[in-house]
């Protein structure tokens, strides 16, 4: 039984373990250098990412209430890439730090909250995790402890999300009344379609929408993500939005499967809207995280297309996705915190003749922003064009053929910083600009993944066949 | 014969030029694996012939066949026959060209040189591809070499026509991708499965309805690629920006991209809709055609002349696919070989004109046979391929075409064809009046007399180029030979729709 619990639960005991050592190490006499804490926890990082594929069982604990399956290790093995690519990419802003060993600890913490929550097998559980994901969050945000901006985009963070977790647990709050359960599967076993679970059904999906930024629930993104520093931006827009969309769509899938002719018009709708807003307003950005920010909620738009597939295909193809878009976005995001570190700019003009003195960092951002673009040979256009094509069994051609149109905007904007780089001419680019071994490595890692993802199909096949409906 | 090494070459050239050290190694490097590539090319039409000679019938030949995504039935599935090499061989021709011309680029060489390597790959993965979804794949991985090459070593207005090309050429491919993609769900082999294979779906017959929908995204997808009026604004602009060698591998390379898409996915998989629209197509290639030809007369620069008479010579291309008989289709293969050497071989002499007096524009040159006889020459012989002289490819091919538009009984069909053998006469004012102000006449700039003729490597690209126009133009029935198997496939299947009304 012991045994149960230690081997079902490794990954999160793994992270408390961690969370821990690092306390000892903060409360403890000694004062470590900054250099060699990040490397010890780099290390330990890595650690955590190569046990993840070790001694994967699949069980139930706590009577259904937390649940592990192959897919859902798989899940949290992207996480924990995640984590350690964000970690490796926060070097050169950690490097000065004075809080080091709290960022750890708070963004361990809400990994920790993360793995519950998609491990979760019943509501109260599942929203225990999620706010365990997103209240350290907003601690992070506000990690630039000098900038006033820093400190807006924490409150608007805690604000926002307090908000959508009170209009979530509306939602379930009407769930139970009308199901008398929490647990997911009993749950889906009471779903008919009443008014009364719709409306609770609308208000979970608000909480969700949220959290992945949906449109029109996404107005607080811009401003945290221009505000948080750029490994805190990294983290909530990929590892954090990455979690929330891997419970949705489980949620979606199991616990409002009965129902799904009837969401599966809203996420139409909002998907239609979250692309489009996404576009038209990454168009205009000129600071980096910004226009990532609106770039990315256009992304999440796509993500509701393949995951309206309701299929293995719509699984398969969103996990996948999300695995590419990580390799990207976080490459993407190495780039800009080792320059904001450095030389202090994040605007698009600011970029203008980076090529010239940066070549490695121009080319890393550039296929990142292809990838995101979805165009060959990156990995970005596998992951596309398989949401596409999950999105396109349903026969919806109008979506298709709004997500495709769409897709030449997002090529527009993406090129326009490509254009910044290699193409325009500036008398004061970013001056070259050395880079230290572990971002480097991160960024390796990103255009490993970005350019070989794709190829190696296998991938692909290993994220179906661990699908289940 | 393994056709995969006409991937890996490029591949293999790329990396080489990533890791290679100057100038030097750099276009040596590029250009070895572009003799390779050419060489490779021909040994596959020997083998072609060898293997036609034992007697084998299939339609595709080398065919190879290897799953790569599995679960949704996605397989690298390459081929050839005989109007895919006729395009691979194309290919081949200009990448060399193309990279002779270029040798002295200095700026940034190691990226250029990757970028033009990178292209032929994507072009070469096309006209190999007999799966769609790798066919797709191939085709989009030229984009983004085209629009850095343009946007990077350009002159002119290079940002903008850059972006111009590069978003047109995605909504062609976004157009594409609702096409195959609308193909693909309405595939069921006997398995019970969606399939990408081209060869599978061919076997097929879509449902009427359905080719009808999703006809005009695949053919106007793949148009845009070549040209297709109201779609072709990004020609002038994307060529008259690009340096040279970006000219001559969009002009002959990429455009084919399109004619030959429009050839082997639209209509080849979808008959019916191709017969039903053929009106629309023939329409739009004739407006193309005369407007291409009009519009080039305005022009005063010597890229944007070339640039919109291939808006005319590409309207032929789709002309001759739109006619629907076995004539024309092959006067459309033709004309994209020949279209494809000669625009290659124009943008050429013209880069090296340009290169030499930092002017494109025809009012600013003249008298140049006098500096430079050999580019003069190359020009000349050009510009008389492109207004159709006979013994050069581009008469071969535009008769082929008119005959086989002819051979369309429709008579709104002969008004079109009539119309379009009437632009010649305009290609041939323009033609004569470009070279006639730039390369006869006295000379305008006295600065002009002290230019140095062509340098080996130019004139290497030129008479390579040449050979391959006046052996087409002298002995089109090679070329026939070559691509009429394949063309009677595409005719039997287009035929067969034609009996069933």
């Amino acid at each position: 039984m012991l045994n149960e619990y230690l081997i079902l639960l490794k990954s999160e005991w793994i992270i408390i373990a961690i969370i821990f050592l690092l306390l000892f190490i903060k409360v403890g006499p000694k004062d470590w250098k900054n250099e060699t804490l990040l490397y010890g926890i780099n290390i330990l990082l890595l650690f955590n990412l190569l046990a993840g594929f070790y001694n994967n069982v699949e069980g139930n604990l706590f009577n259904g209430m937390y649940h592990s399956t192959q897919l859902i290790l798989l899940e949290k093995n992207i996480l924990n890439l995640g984590v350690y690519l964000v970690s490796l990419i926060a070097y050169p802003w950690l490097k000065e730090h004075k809080h080091l060993l709290e960022f750890y600890i708070l963004l361990l913490s809400t990994l920790l909250g993360m793995f519950f929550m998609i491990s979760s097998g019943n509501l109260l559980i599942f929203y225990l995790g999620l706010e365990l994901s997103t209240i350290p969050l907003a601690a992070l945000a506000n990690f630039d402890l000098h900038k006033r901006q820093s400190s807006e985009a924490a409150m608007k963070l805690i604000i926002s999300s307090a908000f959508s977790s009170a209009i979530l647990l509306f939602g379930v709050s009407i769930l139970y009344g009308t199901t008398g359960s929490l647990s997911f599967y009993e749950i889906s076993q009471h779903i008919y379609g009443n008014q009364l679970q719709v409306i609770a059904f609308i208000l979970i999906l608000a909480g969700f929408c949220f959290k992945i930024s949906v449109v029109p629930f996404h107005l607080w993104t811009a401003d945290v993500y221009e505000g948080a520093p750029a490994p805190v931006t990294a983290y909530l827009s990929v590892i954090s939005k990455t979690a929330v969309l891997f419970i949705f769509m489980s949620v979606m899938y199991t616990v409002f499967k009965t129902i799904a002719t009837q969401w599966y018009l809203m996420i139409f709708v909002l998907s239609i809207v979250t692309i489009l807003i996404g576009n038209l307003f990454a168009l205009r950005q000129n600071n980096l995280k910004r226009f990532l920010a609106f770039s990315s909620i256009a992304q999440v738009g796509f993500i509701l297309l393949g995951l309206s597939g309701t299929s293995i295909m719509g699984i398969a193809s969103v996990i996948y996705f999300l695995l590419i878009y990580l390799f990207s976005n976080l490459a993407a995001f190495g780039v800009i915190t080792l320059v904001s570190a450095v030389a202090n700019k994040e605007t698009i003009s600011d970029y203008k003749g980076f090529y010239k003195t940066n070549p490695f960092l121009s080319w890393v951002l550039a296929i990142a922003l292809f990838s995101l673009a979805g165009v060959p040979p990156t990995a970005g256009f596998f992951g596309k064009f398989f949401l596409i094509m999950a999105g396109a069994e349903r026969g919806n051609y109008i979506w298709v053929v709004f997500a495709a149109i769409n897709m030449i905007i997002s090529f527009y904007y993406y090129l326009k910083v490509v254009k910044a780089i290699f193409m325009d001419p500036n008398d004061q680019p970013i001056e070259t600009i050395s880079i230290p071994a572990l971002p480097k490595l991160a960024m390796i890692i990103c255009l490993a993944g970005m350019i070989l993802t794709g190829f190696f199909s296998w991938i692909y096949e290993y994220i179906y066949s661990l699908s289940i409906l | 014969m393994n056709l995969t090494l006409l991937l890996l070459f490029p591949l293999f050239t790329a990396f080489a030029i990533l890791f290679a050290k100057g100038l030097k190694q750099v276009r040596v490097i590029a250009l070895i694996g572009s003799i390779f590539q050419l060489l490779l090319a021909g040994k596959l039409l020997m083998a072609y012939y060898q293997i036609k000679a034992q007697g084998n019938q299939s339609q595709m030949v080398f065919e190879y066949i290897q799953n790569w995504y599995a679960p949704l039935h996605l397989q690298y599935h390459i081929g050839v026959d005989g109007i895919s090499i006729a395009m691979i061989l194309l290919t081949a021709f200009v990448v060399v060209a193309g990279i002779l011309v270029s040798w002295k680029t200095e700026q940034l060489s190691k990226e250029f040189f990757f970028l033009l390597i990178l292209l032929s790959l994507g072009a070469y993965g096309f006209f190999i591809s007999l799966d769609l979804f790798t066919l797709f794949f191939f085709l989009e991985v030229a984009v983004i070499p085209k629009f850095l090459l343009i946007g990077i070593w350009g002159s002119g207005k290079k940002d903008n026509s850059a972006m111009k090309l590069a978003l047109m050429l995605m909504g062609g491919s976004a157009l594409i991708l609702v096409g195959i993609l609308g193909i693909y769900f309405n595939t069921h082999t006997e398995a019970g499965i969606h399939t990408f294979d081209l060869l599978l779906i061919a076997k097929m017959n879509i449902a009427l309805p359905i080719q009808k929908i999703f006809f005009p995204f695949a053919f106007i997808g793949f148009g845009v690629f070549t040209a297709i009026f109201p779609f072709h604004t990004w020609v002038p602009d994307g060529h008259a920006s690009a340096p040279t060698a970006a000219s001559m591998f969009l002009a002959g390379i990429s455009m084919k991209l399109g004619g030959y898409g429009c050839l082997r996915v639209a209509t080849f998989l979808m008959p019916d809709a191709a017969h039903a629209y053929s009106w629309i197509i023939i329409l739009l290639a004739t407006i193309a055609i005369i407007y291409g030809a009009f519009a080039t007369m305005m022009q005063t620069d010597l890229k944007y002349i070339n640039a919109y008479s291939s808006i005319s010579h590409c309207g032929f291309v789709l002309l001759g696919i739109g006619m629907l008989t076995k004539t024309s289709i092959m006067g459309a293969v033709m004309q994209m070989v020949s279209h494809g050497l000669m625009t290659a071989l124009f943008f050429a002499a013209i880069g090296m004109i340009y290169s030499r007096t930092h002017t494109r524009m025809v009012a600013q040159l003249g008298g140049l046979l006098k500096a430079m006889p050999f580019i003069s020459s190359v020009f000349v012989i050009a510009g008389l391929c492109s207004l159709g002289l006979p013994g050069f490819s581009g008469f071969a091919a535009e008769m082929t075409v008119f005959m086989g538009s002819w051979q369309n009984p429709d008579k709104w069909f002969r008004l079109a064809t009539i119309l379009a053998c009437a632009s010649i006469v305009v290609t041939a004012v323009y033609i004569l009046r470009a070279a006639g102000q730039t390369i006869m006449g006295p000379m305008v700039n006295k600065e002009h007399e002290l230019l140095t003729d062509a340098s080996w490597n130019e004139k290497f690209a030129a008479i390579l180029l040449i050979v391959g126009i006046v052996v087409v133009g002298i002995a089109p029935f090679w070329l026939i030979d070559l691509i009429q198997p394949g063309t009677e496939i595409i005719m039997s299947k287009l035929g067969a729709v034609a009996l069933v009304k």
